[in-house]
C-alpha cells in the first residue's frame, strides 16, 4: 500500500501534478489526486516523511531533472514538478519539525531596491523551493533594512539578491555593506544573479556566488551544503 | 487527402488591381507589336492556323515572327485548368493546386552539376595547441546518380517537403544523353513516393519515361487519374522566342495530357529591362504565349503558370537570385497568375552564396519568407541549392526544412475568437491574484500540442555554434531511415520494358 501511494507520488511530481485538478503531461492521471492530497495520504497511513520525501518526491524531480537534460521536459515542466514538491514539503513541514528531520537550508531572495523585475527571482524560489529548501520571499523593490532585519531575525544560511537593470545593480553591493555593518556578513552566503549582473560584478561587490539561471543556483547551493556538512 | 501544404490565409501583394491589369495590357500589346520569334516550325502552324499573324524572318536560321491576338491568350486562358492535381506513388502526397486559392506547396529542385559534400576536420590554436574547434569543409565535386538517389530519399523524409524535382546533374561516365531521363526518373521515382517533376534532356526518351510512370502508377488510366510526374520545359528563351527542341517537347508533353509548367526565366537587365514594369509586362507574355500554344495542342492541358524572374548582378551580368528585386519579381508574378486563376510555379531560396553559411542563409530566408507570403502553389524553394542553381548540398537542404518550418508557424492564422479570449480574461484574472503573477504553469496544456513553436532544432549549447553539425547528424539520420522503394515485381516489369537504366539501380539484384 505505501509501495503503491509513494510509487504515485513520484509518478505526479515526474508529471508535474499539483492537485488533483491538474493536468499532467499526458493524460495518464487525470482526475485522479495529484501530489498534496497523495502526501496528505501517505502521512494519514502514517508512513514515514522520509520515506516520502526520498522515494516520492526527491526520486520523482530526480527523473525530470534527467527529462530537462535530455531536452524531453522544458522549465514549465520543470516548475510545474518544482511547484508540486515545494507544497508538498509545505505540508509536511509540521510532522518533519515533530520527529525533528533535518531540511536543507533557509534562504531569503528578494529582487533590490528600485527595481520591481521578479520573473527570474520567482523562477529561482519555485525551483529552489521545489528542491527541499525553506524558501522566504521578501519580494520586490526591497530596501536593505528590510533585509538585514530579516537576515537578524530569521538567520537564513542563504540570501539570493536579484536585479534587471544596470541602475538597480549597485543597490545590491549597498546591501552587502549593510550586513556587514551589522556583523551579520558571515552568518549568510550571498548568491546574486539578473541580467545585468556577472561573475565579475559579484567578486567586486564581495558576494558569494553568481548564478546565471535558478539550475545553476541549485547547484550553488548544493556545493555549499555539501561544505557546511 | 491530398498534401496540406501552407495556406496563407492573406496573401502579400505588392500591386494593385490596376497595376496588375496594366501589365496584363502592357503583354497583350507585346505580343502583338513586337510579337514573338518562334524557331520551331509546329508552333507557328499551330498559332497561325488559330488566327495568329506570322511571317518568315531571314537569318542563318529558319524563324517566324509571330503576333498573338489578345484573344487567341484570353480563349486559352479560359480553357487552361484553374484547378491542377499532381499526384504522387504515394496518394497521401497528392498536391492539389487552385489557381485561387493561395496554398503554398514547397518543392525541390533544380538540377546542379555540383554535388557539395561536407567532412568536420578538427582545427588546433596555433597560439594554444590546447584549443581545437571542428569546422565543416566542403568539397564540390560532380554529381551521380548515386546522389541522386541520397537526394531523393533525405527528401522523401524532410516534413516540409512538398514534392521532388530532382536536384542534381548525374554525371556519371555510363550515363549518355539517350539514358540519363530514364535513369533521373527512376532514381527518383524509386527513392521518393512524393510528386516528381522534371524536365527532358532527350525528346526521344519521353515515351520511355512516360511508360514508366504508367507502369508505377498502374496503367495509362491510372496515370491520367494520378500523374505521379509532370514536366517543367523552357520553350521560352527571353526576349520573346520559342526555341526549337524545348518547344517541341513541350508540344509532345502537352498531347499526352500530363501536367507541364510553362517556365519563362528572364533576368532583368539583359534579356528584360531592368525595371520592374518591363520584366513584368514581358515575362507575363512569354508565359502567357506558352500556355496559349500549350491550350492549342490539346485544350485543358494542366498548366502552371511557370515564372522565374531573375535580376543581373551588376559586377558579373550573371544571374543574382540572391538579389531582393528577384523577390519582388516572383511575388508580382504570382500576383499575375492569380488574375488569371491560374496555378502558379514560382521561385524562392535560390542564393547567390555558394557554401552554406550566413550569405546563404540570409539570402535564401529573405526569398522564402516573402516570396511563401505572396501564396504561390508552387513554390519551388531551392531547397539545398547554391551558387544560383549550381550546387547541391544536401546538408542545406536539412537546414531549409527547418527554416520552412519556421515560416509555415509564422504564417498560421491567428486564433482570436469570442472563446479563445474568454479563456484568456479568465487566465489573466486567475494568475493576478496568486503572489508569483506568472503564467507559466498555463503554457504546459499547449507544450505538447503544437500550438506554440519550436527550439531551433540545430542550436547549439552555450556559445559554440552547432548548426552544421547538428544538421548533418539530422542528415545521416534520415538517410538510415528506410524509404518506400518501387516494389519488386513493378521494378522486374521496368527494367524488362524501358531500356537504359543502370543495373545497379535495381535494388532486388539484376535477377530480381
Amino acid at each position: 500500500m505505501s509501495k503503491d501511494v509513494i510509487a504515485t507520488i513520484k509518478e505526479n511530481v515526474i508529471q508535474g501534478r499539483k492537485t488533483q485538478e491538474d493536468v499532467g503531461i499526458d493524460d495518464s492521471l487525470t482526475g485522479t489526486p495529484g501530489v498534496v492530497e497523495l502526501v496528505q495520504q501517505a502521512l494519514e497511513n502514517n508512513i514515514a516523511p522520509q520515506v516520502i520525501i526520498t522515494d516520492g518526491l526527491t526520486a520523482g524531480m530526480q527523473v525530470v531533472g534527467e527529462k530537462f537534460s535530455t531536452k524531453e521536459y522544458f522549465i514549465p515542466d520543470m516548475l510545474a514538478s518544482a511547484e508540486a514538491v515545494g507544497t508538498a514539503m509545505d505540508i509536511m513541514k509540521p510532522v518533519l519539525e515533530s520527529v525533528n528531520v533535518e531540511t536543507k537550508g533557509k534562504l531569503a531572495i528578494a529582487t533590490v531596491k528600485g527595481d520591481i523585475h521578479d520573473i527570474g527571482k520567482n523562477i529561482v524560489a519555485i525551483l529552489l523551493k521545489g528542491a527541499g529548501y525553506e524558501v522566504h520571499d521578501l519580494g520586490v523593490d526591497v530596501p536593505e533594512e528590510k533585509v538585514v532585519e530579516f537576515v537578524r531575525e530569521e538567520k537564513p544560511g542563504y540570501l539570493g539578491l536579484s536585479a534587471l537593470l544596470t541602475t538597480t545593480m549597485t543597490e545590491m553591493g549597498v546591501v552587502i555593506k549593510a550586513l556587514e555593518e551589522n556583523k551579520l556578513r558571515s552568518s549568510v552566503k550571498v548568491l546574486i544573479g539578473g541580467a545585468a549582473v556577472s561573475n565579475e560584478f559579484a567578486q567586486e561587490i564581495g558576494a558569494d556566488a553568481y548564478c546565471i539561471d535558478a539550475f545553476q543556483a541549485t547547484k550553488v547551493l548544493e556545493e555549499f551544503e555539501i561544505a557546511k556538512a | 487527402m491530398p498534401r496540406k501544404g501552407i495556406l496563407v490565409d492573406k496573401p502579400y501583394g505588392r500591386l494593385t488591381r490596376e497595376q496588375v491589369e496594366l501589365i496584363h495590357q502592357a503583354s497583350m500589346q507585346i505580343l502583338t507589336d513586337p510579337g514573338l520569334i518562334s524557331f520551331n516550325r509546329e508552333a507557328v502552324d499551330i498559332l497561325h492556323s488559330h488566327g495568329a499573324a506570322v511571317e518568315s524572318i531571314a537569318g542563318d536560321r529558319q524563324s517566324w515572327r509571330v503576333k498573338i491576338p489578345e484573344q487567341l491568350v484570353l480563349n486559352a486562358v479560359d480553357s487552361a485548368p484553374k484547378t491542377v492535381k499532381l499526384g504522387a506513388r504515394n496518394p497521401d502526397n497528392t498536391l492539389i493546386m487552385h489557381g485561387d486559392e493561395p496554398r503554398v506547396y514547397l518543392i525541390t529542385g533544380s538540377e546542379t552539376n555540383i554535388w557539395l559534400d561536407v567532412d568536420f576536420p578538427t582545427y588546433v590554436n596555433k597560439a594554444d595547441p590546447t584549443r581545437e574547434i571542428r569546422m565543416p569543409e566542403f568539397k564540390p565535386r560532380r554529381g551521380t546518380v548515386d546522389d541522386l538517389c541520397q537526394s531523393a530519399h533525405v527528401c522523401e523524409h524532410l516534413e516540409m517537403v512538398d514534392g521532388y524535382i530532382r536536384t542534381v546533374n548525374i554525371q556519371d561516365r555510363d550515363i549518355t544523353e539517350d539514358n540519363k531521363d530514364v535513369n533521373k526518373f527512376f532514381a527518383s521515382l524509386n527513392n521518393n513516393t512524393k510528386h516528381f517533376m522534371s524536365g527532358l534532356t532527350s525528346l526521344k526518351q519521353l515515351d520511355n519515361v512516360v511508360r514508366m510512370a504508367e507502369l508505377i502508377a498502374g496503367g495509362e488510366k491510372a496515370l491520367e487519374d494520378n500523374p505521379i510526374i509532370s514536366f517543367i520545359t523552357c520553350l521560352v528563351k527571353s526576349p520573346l522566342q520559342f526555341v526549337d527542341d524545348t518547344t517541341e517537347t513541350f508540344i509532345e508533353v502537352c498531347r499526352r495530357g500530363l501536367p507541364i509548367v510553362v517556365s519563362s526565366s528572364p533576368q532583368a537587365g539583359t534579356t528584360a529591362p531592368i525595371k520592374e514594369a518591363g520584366i513584368m509586362a514581358q515575362i507575363n507574355a512569354e508565359v502567357l504565349v506558352g500556355i496559349t500554344l500549350g491550350q492549342l495542342v490539346k485544350p485543358g492541358t494542366p498548366v502552371l503558370y511557370g515564372s522565374v524572374p531573375v535580376r543581373a548582378r551588376m559586377d558579373t551580368l550573371g544571374d543574382s537570385y540572391g538579389s531582393v528585386e528577384t523577390s519582388q519579381y516572383n511575388i508580382d508574378c504570382v500576383q499575375m497568375a492569380r488574375f488569371y486563376r491560374l496555378p502558379n510555379y514560382s521561385t524562392s531560396g535560390v542564393c547567390d552564396s555558394k557554401i552554406p553559411g550566413q550569405q546563404s542563409s540570409i539570402e535564401r530566408l529573405f526569398s522564402d519568407i516573402v516570396v511563401t507570403m505572396s501564396g504561390p502553389q508552387f513554390l519551388h524553394c531551392a531547397f539545398g541549392l547554391l551558387d544560383c542553381n549550381s550546387v547541391f548540398s544536401l546538408l542545406q537542404a536539412v537546414l531549409d526544412d527547418a527554416h520552412f518550418k519556421m515560416i509555415e508557424f509564422f504564417l498560421r492564422q491567428p486564433r482570436i475568437d469570442q472563446p479563445e479570449l474568454e479563456a484568456m480574461l479568465k487566465q489573466v484574472r486567475e494568475v493576478v491574484a496568486t503572489p508569483q503573477k506568472l503564467y507559466i504553469n498555463y503554457i504546459r496544456p499547449v507544450l505538447r500540442s503544437g500550438e506554440i513553436s519550436g527550439v531551433y532544432p540545430f542550436e547549439g549549447s552555450g556559445e559554440v555554434d552547432d548548426v552544421f553539425e547538428l544538421a548533418y547528424e539530422r542528415m545521416n539520420e534520415l538517410l538510415a531511415r528506410p524509404v518506400e522503394h518501387i516494389d519488386r515485381k513493378t521494378t522486374a516489369r521496368i527494367f524488362e520494358e524501358i531500356p537504359g537504366i543502370l543495373p545497379r539501380l535495381n535494388i532486388y539484384g539484376s535477377r530480381n
